[in-house]
């Protein structure tokens, strides 16, 4: 009969190293620490715009299939941020804002990060190709490769325009979402795909602005740190302004209605104002507030298109309730 | 001379009882999602069969 003390022993002799037995729960990670590891808070808006593009798009997917696009975006867009916490280790630990993450805190080892990272980007893929469909899986897979490869290998640590190319990962959501539904793609996700990709420069400078001694010190060469403040104020205001006329479009390509366009312009308009704002440099916690403002934006732009699309998918959705309404009615 | 291996300090009573927590957390949250997998495939391949 086995002993659980000997087999306590035996996982601290063989595994624990001087980082995890600092940390908590005499170094053993918890659910918590893998939850972390996922990136749940870019998760959330990652869905939600993979929400956006499954429910804009013509035709009908069965409610459950919805789900489990949505469920295999999630997750891949989960795995591919515990691969980005396991190559960036190093300048999590130098950066205030990220050394709590569970790899520098010495809560999870590298290796069980990356192997997590794979495991869940892998299983997503495969979940998304045999239960929907392949090409919304290959453009999972293809928005997991961009994020790891491009972005987090390749452009994070070399160029200032880092967060400009590598902003295509995050853009990826809608695409999948409408592929899932469709089997093909379109001009209008490809929209969407720029709303998001014109909106991430804004988004982390705003970020980058006001924590560039953060960065500098990791040596990551975002714009504030490479061109200075002024060089990137003035680049997020001309973001929101080519976003401004942008964002109203899916309302001209007829996958959103007139309440959606009135929203997406409002939106636009505050947007700017907040980078004017930022330009003018009189409020030093202006770019706090861009940044806080970019999320809402974009969460409030996709609120609105699923709003504006929702009562014309109710019968798909739910046959019953429709009828009834109907009835009622 | 050769280095002597580094000790690791032994685990305190209540950093052993916070390891036996967590250990447990993880397993549970592998159960719960072995069965959802298991269930959701169940779930999809009735989906795609029946349509």
């Amino acid at each position: 009969m086995s002993d659980g003390t000997a087999d306590i022993g035996s996982d601290i002799a063989l595994g624990l190293g001087p980082a995890r037995e600092q940390a908590g729960a005499g170094g053993e990670a918890s659910v918590r620490d893998y939850v972390a590891l996922l990136k749940p808070r870019v998760m959330t808006l990652v869905v939600f715009s993979g929400l956006a593009g499954l429910m804009v798009a013509p035709g009908a997917l069965h409610p459950l299939l919805a789900a489990v696009a949505v469920l295999c975006i999630a997750i891949g867009a989960g795995a591919a941020g515990a691969i980005n916490m396991w190559y960036d280790r190093d300048i999590d630990a130098v950066m205030s804002r990220t050394r709590s993450r569970p790899i520098p805190q010495g809560r999870v080892e590298p290796a069980e990060a990356l192997g997590f990272g794979v495991v869940l980007s892998l299983f997503s893929v495969m979940l998304m190709g045999l239960a929907v469909n392949w090409t919304a899986a290959a453009l999972l897979a293809l928005a997991n490769l961009f994020y790891v490869f491009v972005y987090t290998v390749w452009l994070k640590r070399r160029t200032p325009h880092n967060i400009v190319i590598g902003g295509a990962a995050g853009a990826f959501p809608p695409l999948i979402g409408w592929a899932a539904v469709t089997g093909s793609l379109a001009v209008a996700p490809l929209v969407l795909f720029l709303i998001v990709f014109l909106w991430t420069p804004p988004h982390f400078w705003a970020l980058a602005l006001y924590r560039t001694g953060d960065y500098a010190r990791a040596g990551v060469p975002m714009l504030p740190v490479v061109a200075g403040a002024e060089a990137t104020r003035r680049q997020m205001l001309l973001y929101t302004l080519v976003l401004l006329p942008l964002a109203p479009l899916p309302a001209l390509l007829g996958v959103a209605g007139a309440v959606y366009a009135g929203v997406a312009l409002l939106l636009g308009l505050l947007f700017v104002a907040c980078a004017l704002a930022v330009l003018r440099n009189r409020d030093p916690k202006a770019p706090k507030r861009m940044f806080g403002f970019s999320i809402l934006y974009l969460f409030l732009l996709f609120a609105a298109l699923i709003v504006d699309r929702a009562p014309g998918l109710l019968p798909e959705l739910a046959p019953g309730l429709a009828l009834l309404g109907g009835w009622a009615a | 001379m050769a280095q002597e291996p580094r000790q690791q300090r032994p685990l305190s009573e209540e950093e052993l009882k916070a390891y036996y927590r967590a250990k447990r957390g993880k397993n549970l949250a592998l159960l719960a999602a072995l069965v959802g997998f298991i269930v959701l495939v169940y779930l999809v391949s009735l989906v795609r069969m029946g349509g």
